[in-house]
């Protein structure tokens, strides 16, 4: 599995600096969630590290720069899922997932019978099976993520890039698509860096958060040393409470301005 | 989650090998019928029921008695063949053109004239005609179709350089907005020649309405090295344009090099609609027509359009040139006027029919 290295990552639109010098490495089959108020750079740090973006800076895969991989290698090291995937209508959920094969289907080729048994396979972990022949534009908002999810997963890819991954979603299905990452990662030793908004669940799953403010990182660490009122207060002018289960869980409870 | 927003069709082509046969044959039994009715009807000639025999006679190896004397055969095969060939290839091109170029703007509105290709074409051709009609008088080959090619390819190369020099390659919008600045510029240059020269207005006019009833082998020659290659580069590229359907950052993320594809698509693209525009003038609607009409019944996925595309609009230009020549027979309708007089009200016909909430 791979580790995925963030050095001095620097992206600018014109003159405006939105991400700075943003540093950070994650280890083989670890989670980094990276929170922050809108704007924060959040998305154009991982739009940076799949090159969609020109930045300064480098970005590692096991200690070697990524601008020194091939284009289908980037894409076979990294699976991307955007905030806001366009999803054709009428593409079949099956059609779908297998795009995430392309990273290795040669030019002129097309997939191979593996590719489109492992799609499959895909689509039956994530109990979406009964859709492979639907249309995309006839599914819920919660299959459809879920089929997002498993275009990501059909790449194989030992490093996965999240952003917003279930800011459309209900609670019930939020929890299932970051349960399905979280088995994942256990059981096949992913690397995930995930954007997130909810902060409780951003504690819960990620191991090290590393909260973004005007592009740079003001605090950086396990969800208990990230996640404090004052911190909060400070960075997103929010009045939380940060309670502290005892199973170690830190839950931010959002509280009212009293005005007596 | 963007899911796009249309119209949903009722049926659609989900995978399976005997579905994939039945289109492939549907879309052959279509084309021959298409070139038999088109070799069948006409003005002048051999009673309709008797051509099917005079082909089989000509098969080798075949003889029968087909009751056509050599006189109307030549007829047929000189006069008649050519142009549903020309037709065929033309609408095959068009239809194929404007999927290609829907797939990499990934705008349905998008025709194969989007970055100027039909504008280009028709100043050279006007220029042709109004100003350097002596300079071609020597020339071995007829001076407009080359011409307008060559406009025609020089202008959207323009539009590409501009496209990308301003807004870089990362986004389509810029190229699209270079094209609608291009087709203005191009168009009015033309309106300034005509203006100037009025006397030919009449036969430029005519050129742009477009016309296979001219056509000869010789034109049928001349376009299909082009049409091949630019159908063949396109095929080749039909599993990028379905990946382009989830958009530019997707794609590349899943390995793509989106802008080198979407120059080599546009180039291909205009290279074939170029050449058959130079031959055929300004046919328009078919590059729109019938890459939707195609999606609506058969689906989006490009690997299964572009084929399709290619025979029904090959078929589609055929029939629509039958009336085209017999409905004011002995004087012709342009057939770029049949094209949009059938072409759409049936559009509209399967947009109501394949219509459901979005």
């Amino acid at each position: 599995m791979s580790s995925l290295e963030f050095a001095s990552v620097t992206v600018r639109y014109g003159k405006r600096e939105v991400v700075r010098s943003f540093r950070a490495s994650v280890a083989s089959g670890g989670w980094l969630g990276v929170i922050g108020p809108n704007g924060a750079g959040k998305s154009s740090l991982l739009r940076a590290a799949v090159a969609l973006v020109d930045f300064t800076g480098d970005v590692l895969v096991d200690g070697v720069s990524l601008s020194l991989r091939s284009r289908s290698r980037r894409a076979a090291l990294l699976a991307y899922v955007p905030q806001n995937p366009l999803l054709p209508y009428d593409m079949t959920a099956l059609e779908y997932v297998l795009l995430g094969r392309s990273p290795f289907v040669s030019y002129f080729g097309t997939e191979s019978r593996h590719d489109r048994a492992l799609a499959r396979d895909v689509l039956g972990r994530l109990d979406v099976s009964e859709f492979a022949e639907r249309r995309l534009g006839e599914l819920s908002g919660g299959e459809q993520q879920r089929l997002v999810i498993a275009r990501a997963l059909a790449t194989e890819a030992p490093i996965l890039l999240l952003d917003e991954p279930t800011s459309a979603l209900d609670i019930g299905h939020q929890q299932q698509a970051l349960e399905l990452v979280a088995r994942l990662r256990r059981d096949h030793g992913l690397t995930v860096v995930s954007a997130m908004h909810d902060l409780t669940l951003a504690g819960m799953y990620a191991d090290h958060l590393a909260l973004m403010h005007e592009g740079s990182v003001v605090a950086y660490g396990p969800a208990a040393d990230v996640l404090r009122p004052e911190t909060l207060a400070e960075f997103y002018v929010v009045r939380v409470t940060v309670h502290h289960e005892p199973d170690g869980t830190v839950v931010v409870i959002p509280r009212r301005e009293s005005f007596d | 989650m963007n899911v796009e927003q249309h119209g949903t069709p009722r049926h659609h082509g989900g995978g399976g090998n005997w579905r994939r046969l039945a289109w492939f044959l549907a879309s052959i039994a279509v084309v021959v019928t298409a070139v038999l009715l088109g070799a069948m009807i006409g003005p002048a000639g051999p009673p309709a029921w008797r051509i099917p025999l005079a082909f089989l006679d000509h098969l080798p190896g075949v003889d029968i008695d087909s009751g056509v004397s050599e006189a109307q055969w030549s007829l047929i095969w000189n006069i008649r063949m050519p142009r549903v060939i020309l037709a065929g290839i033309v609408g095959a091109m068009l239809s194929v053109g404007g999927a290609a170029y829907q797939g990499v703007f990934r705008n349905p509105l998008v025709d194969p004239y989007l970055l100027g290709a039909a504008a280009g074409a028709g100043l050279g051709a006007t220029l042709m005609i109004a100003v350097w009609g002596d300079v071609g008088r020597d020339w071995p080959v007829a001076p407009v179709p080359v011409v307008s090619f060559l406009f025609a390819m020089a202008t959207v190369a323009v539009t590409y350089m501009v496209g990308a020099s301003f807004g870089g390659l990362r986004s389509s919008t810029t190229l699209v907005l270079a094209g609608v600045a291009m087709v203005s510029l191009t168009t009015a240059i033309q309106t300034f020649v005509l203006q100037r020269n009025s006397e030919v207005v009449r036969e430029v006019y005519n050129w742009i309405l477009g016309r296979v009833s001219t056509a000869t082998w010789t034109d049928v020659r001349l376009v299909t090295p082009y049409v091949v290659v630019s159908c063949v580069v396109l095929f080749l590229h039909r599993r990028h344009l379905d990946m382009l359907r989830v958009g530019d950052d997707e794609a590349a993320t899943l390995g793509m090099p989106v802008a080198r594809v979407r120059l080599v698509v546009v180039a291909a693209a205009t290279l074939g609609t170029a050449a058959v525009v130079a031959v055929s003038g300004l046919i328009g609607f078919v590059g729109l027509l019938v890459p939707h009409a195609v999606r609506m019944v058969a689906g989006s996925s490009y690997r299964r359009l572009l084929p399709l595309t290619a025979a029904f609009g090959a078929a589609f230009l055929i029939l629509v040139d039958i009336p085209g020549r017999t409905l004011t027979a002995p004087a012709e309708l342009p057939i770029g006027v049949v094209t949009a007089f059938f072409g759409a009200p049936f559009f509209i016909f399967l947009l109501r029919t394949h219509q459901v909430a979005g």
